[in-house]
């Protein structure tokens, strides 16, 4: 039995020791924002933040989560109200939009390190997500515009 | 073969009857049609509260709730914005205030092209044009005539805007006052379309309906759902493609937690268990004798050995023959020839493969993201044991098609797990489990050859194609050579007046779908760069060339004189090497000049432009999208794309072994979309093709090296995969060393 802390709530998971937190937030929680696509950290898809930075949830085991905050793509801001949401609905980022959340996920542990990203701060970022649909210009477009939303609102 | 009289004279009727409507499905599917389907909102409708059913895409219910079913699957090309938005249109209501769901199966679902319920060959748009629209507008005047009955006043006294029907005296009803009573109405025989300078949403850019839930996780895919009581199963496949268990020795599987079943079937062995990760730990647990089948020593070598003997041994079957190419040939001033290959390639949607399925004693329920809801519940119907039309397909977003969910393969096991526990199973493939068992993007041998005339003038042009036949797995019988595999060939626009293509069909032991660009993608490579080599032999640019031979080509000449303009040819930046490429295909004409420099002998892409003339469009800032889209995952192809197969064994099993374009290596792309008149053409797959011939073709500006082997950066052994420039005819040369970069 495993208590770990899930967008601000605590959640008791009975699961295996080894078992990825991404399996338990998407099975056992029901919290199926999160996405699988490859196991093996090579995609992003299943990118949550452990108290704010950006993990790949597919290799970490529910043991080693602890007491530390995981934050999920359900859990970044009530209402799509986050700016990198808000940017992305306004540059209609998503296609299939399967990687959409790790990509979110890793743009908004990007903007709270670097409020103002240059590109090469993007592309060190973000690389470590795979968008099979190609979405990479508009999220690089987003990711800019997020940072101007959420410095306007400062 | 279209051409630009054809495209003129191809403009959609104005006007559409509900005999020609019904007609129409007859041809294709010999079934009933949309007004007539048993839909259960049909029923409801007499208690007042539930939603009219007005045809096979629309509800309103009381409340003004408008609800739009829409029967080609989301798989981010737009659908279920642009579908959406040609009945809004006629139907005057914003786009923003209309509820989208994936429409069930349906004969009024049939797209007449792919004769079927099929998202595919990028046409969704082409064959809705003019049946939604229709549809929105028989869905207003029924509307109309019932509040005018209502009002007792003539229906061409009211008005239908934004969702409300007013008349000369001021009464106004909403549609959904009005709805129940307008499903009694006559759908009416004839209704006028608008013409293109009236419409108010289409070719706007209205921002995509599916973009609030992917932003927020909440949007479903197939492997998102979840039901009561659910199970989650893992399923081995055999390592050598195409094999089968022999046996297997379960016991130890049984034993781990949460395990509940272990089944084995034709195709492999599936676990079940209470969770997924339970359900993979059981799978490593279980002891395996795999039959290999016929494919135990199949590797690479063997595989393009057999289609090389075959190209040497067979002249194929006969696509397309303008005058006597064979004989221009012979009597040419000048000919030259070459072979061209391109590999075996994995879909690799983001999402992998998976299924929830729930047998019950009514039937079945399939939750799947498909392609082929048919076929999918057809499937379903034969693994549950039941009739198909007790399998009711739901249809969630795909993380990704690509073609890939073209094919079923995925969806028996589900539905064997649910039918022997009596309880909802959802099975996920893993990645490696995705990547080592698709159905992959046929490799293809070609060999083309061309003649000049004495005055220097190409005039004789002549294309052998061998490869795999997918549509004689997929879509049997296939009589005369199938078009899915000589495309952007038969249709190839350069006017050279001896025009030969011959197909010869060799298999290769494995299973090959159909993938994002089918043959245009093998057929443009090839026949884009050999364009490019005759440029060369004859001294001449390859966008003068190209000119040439467009003479009587408005529209090419068009899209390749933009993408030219916009990418500075024939004045590269110091540093810099541009490369181009033309192709029709979709009803759509497009051009793009790649601009590469050369970086420790390997190729780096800086920017990609790109002219598209795709007739008129439902939504451009999606039109743009889906070029921007089609140009990375052809990059991916032309740069690294490539599945290898040893002992009959898959060599890339995951995103390190088969590697996919990232952010940072993201070249600069620059999409021109050409206003038109024309038509809709496809856009989904039609920018794929042109990436890697114009990064090849921009490497020997570079460096004198033609690739005629993709990828150009090869995993494989030096040597494989381009020849030095003069080197002729011979067929393989040095391939560049180190790996790529982008920008
Ligand atoms: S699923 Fe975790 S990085 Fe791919
Ligand atoms: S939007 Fe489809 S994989 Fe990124």
């Amino acid at each position: 039995m495993f208590e770990i802390q899930v967008n601000g709530r605590p959640m008791r998971v009975e699961a295996a020791p080894d078992t990825p937190l991404l399996w338990v937030l998407r099975d056992h929680l029901g919290l199926t924002g999160t996405k699988y696509g490859c196991g093996r950290a090579l995609c992003g898809a299943c990118t949550v933040h452990l108290d704010g930075a950006a993990v790949r949830s597919c290799v970490l085991p529910i043991a080693d989560v602890g007491r530390r905050a995981v934050t999920t793509i359900e859990g970044l801001a009530p209402d799509r109200s986050d700016p990198v949401q808000r940017a992305w609905i306004e540059l209609d980022v998503p296609q299939c939009g399967y990687c959409q959340s790790g990509q979110i996920m890793a743009a908004a542990a990007l903007l709270r390190s670097h409020p103002a990203p240059t590109d090469a701060d993007i592309d060190a970022a973000m690389s470590g997500n795979l968008c099979r649909c190609g979405t990479y210009g508009r999220i690089r477009h987003a990711v800019h515009r997020a940072a101007a939303l959420a410095r306007a609102e400062r | 073969m279209a051409t630009e009289n054809d495209r003129a004279t191809g403009a959609a009727p104005a006007q559409w009857t509900r005999r020609e409507f019904v007609g129409s499905a007859l041809s294709v599917g010999g079934l009933v049609i949309a007004m007539n389907l048993p839909l259960p909102a049909r029923a409801a409708t007499r208690s007042g509260r539930a939603p009219a059913q007005l045809n096979a895409w629309l509800r309103i219910a009381p409340d003004d709730t408008i609800t739009i079913l829409v029967d080609r699957s989301e798989m981010g090309q737009g659908v279920y914005t642009a579908l959406p938005t040609l009945i809004a249109e006629e139907l005057e209501i914003e786009l923003d205030r209309v509820a989208i769901v994936a429409a069930p199966v349906g004969d009024a679902y049939f797209n007449a092209a792919n004769v079927g319920q099929v998202t595919g060959t990028s046409n969704s748009v082409q064959d809705a044009w003019v049946k939604l629209r229709t549809a929105g507008a028989q869905a207003r005047t029924m509307l109309v005539a019932a509040a005018a009955a209502r009002w007792g006043v003539a229906p061409s006294e009211c008005r239908a805007r934004h969702g409300v029907i007013t008349n000369a005296a001021g009464d106004r009803l909403t549609y959904g006052a009005v709805a129940a009573d307008a499903a009694r109405q006559p759908v009416p025989a004839r209704v006028a379309l608008k013409p293109a300078s009236r419409f108010e949403l289409i070719g706007r850019g209205l921002p995509r309906t599916d973009t609030p839930a992917k932003v927020d996780g909440s949007a479903q895919f197939g492997i998102d759902v979840r039901l009561p009581g659910m199970l989650y199963g893992a399923f081995a496949q055999s390592p050598v493609l195409g094999g089968w268990p022999d046996s297997v020795d379960s016991a130890a599987a049984e034993k781990m937690p949460g395990v509940r079943l272990v089944l084995a079937l034709d195709s492999g062995v599936l676990v079940v268990a209470d969770h997924f990760w339970q359900a993979l730990a059981a799978r490593r647990a279980l002891r395996v004798r795999w039959n290999p089948g016929p494919n135990a020593t199949l590797d690479d070598a063997a595989i393009r050995e057999s289609l090389r003997r075959t190209e040497a041994g067979d002249p194929g079957l006969v696509a397309r023959a303008d005058g006597d190419a064979e004989t221009a040939l012979k009597r040419a001033a000048r000919t030259h020839s070459a072979i061209y290959e391109v590999p075996l390639l994995a879909h690799a949607t983001m999402e992998p493969m998976n299924c929830t399925a729930d047998v019950h004693a009514d039937g079945c329920d399939l939750y799947v993201g498909t392609q082929v809801q048919q076929l999918s519940q057809a499937a379903a119907a034969v693994a549950a044991g039941v009739p198909p039309d007790r399998v009711r397909v739901h249809t969630t977003y795909l993380g990704g098609g690509f073609g890939r969910r073209l094919d079923v393969d995925f969806i028996p096991a589900a539905v064997a797990g649910s039918h022997a526990l009596g309880r909802p199973v959802k099975v996920i493939w893993t990645r490696e489990d995705d990547m080592t068992h698709d159905t992959y993007r046929p490799p293809a041998l070609e060999r083309i050859s061309a003649g000049f005339d004495a005055a220097g003038k190409v005039d004789s042009f002549k294309l052998h194609i061998v490869s795999p036949l997918i549509t004689a797995r997929m879509f049997p019988p296939v009589t005369g050579v199938d078009p899915e595999v000589v495309e952007a060939a038969v249709n190839c626009a350069y006017g050279i007046p001896n025009f030969l293509v011959t197909y010869t069909r060799q298999e290769i032991g494995i299973d090959v779908g159909y993938m994002r660009s089918v043959s245009h993608a093998a057929n443009c490579f090839v026949i884009e760069s050999f364009v490019d080599e005759l440029a060369a032999l004859a001294g001449k640019d390859p966008y003068d060339l190209r000119m040439e031979l467009l003479a009587t080509k408005p529209r090419h000449r068009r899209v390749l004189e933009t993408a030219a303009r916009l990418a500075g040819w024939g004045k590269p930046a110091p540093g810099r090497h541009l490369g181009l490429a033309l192709m029709e295909g979709y009803a759509t004409r497009i051009a793009q000049v790649a601009e590469i420099s050369v970086d420790g002998g390997a190729p780096r892409v800086h920017r990609i432009v790109c002219a598209v003339d795709c007739g008129q469009m439902v939504n451009p800032r999606i039109v743009e999208s889906q070029i921007e889209s089609g140009i990375v995952f052809g990059l991916t192809e032309a740069l690294w794309g490539e599945i290898t197969i040893a002992n009959g064994v898959v060599q890339q099993t995951n995103f390190d072994g088969y590697r996919v374009l990232r952010a940072n290596q993201m070249p600069q792309i620059v999409v021109e979309l050409l206003p038109s008149d024309e038509p809709p053409g496809g856009i989904g797959e039609v920018a794929v093709p042109l990436v890697a011939p114009a990064v090849c073709n921009a490497w020997f500006a570079a460096t004198g090296e033609r690739v005629r082997s993709l990828p150009l950066v090869s995993g494989r052994a030096p040597g494989a995969a381009a020849v030095k420039r003069g080197s002729g005819n011979s067929d393989r040369g040095s391939t560049p060393r180190t790996t790529a970069s982008g920008t």
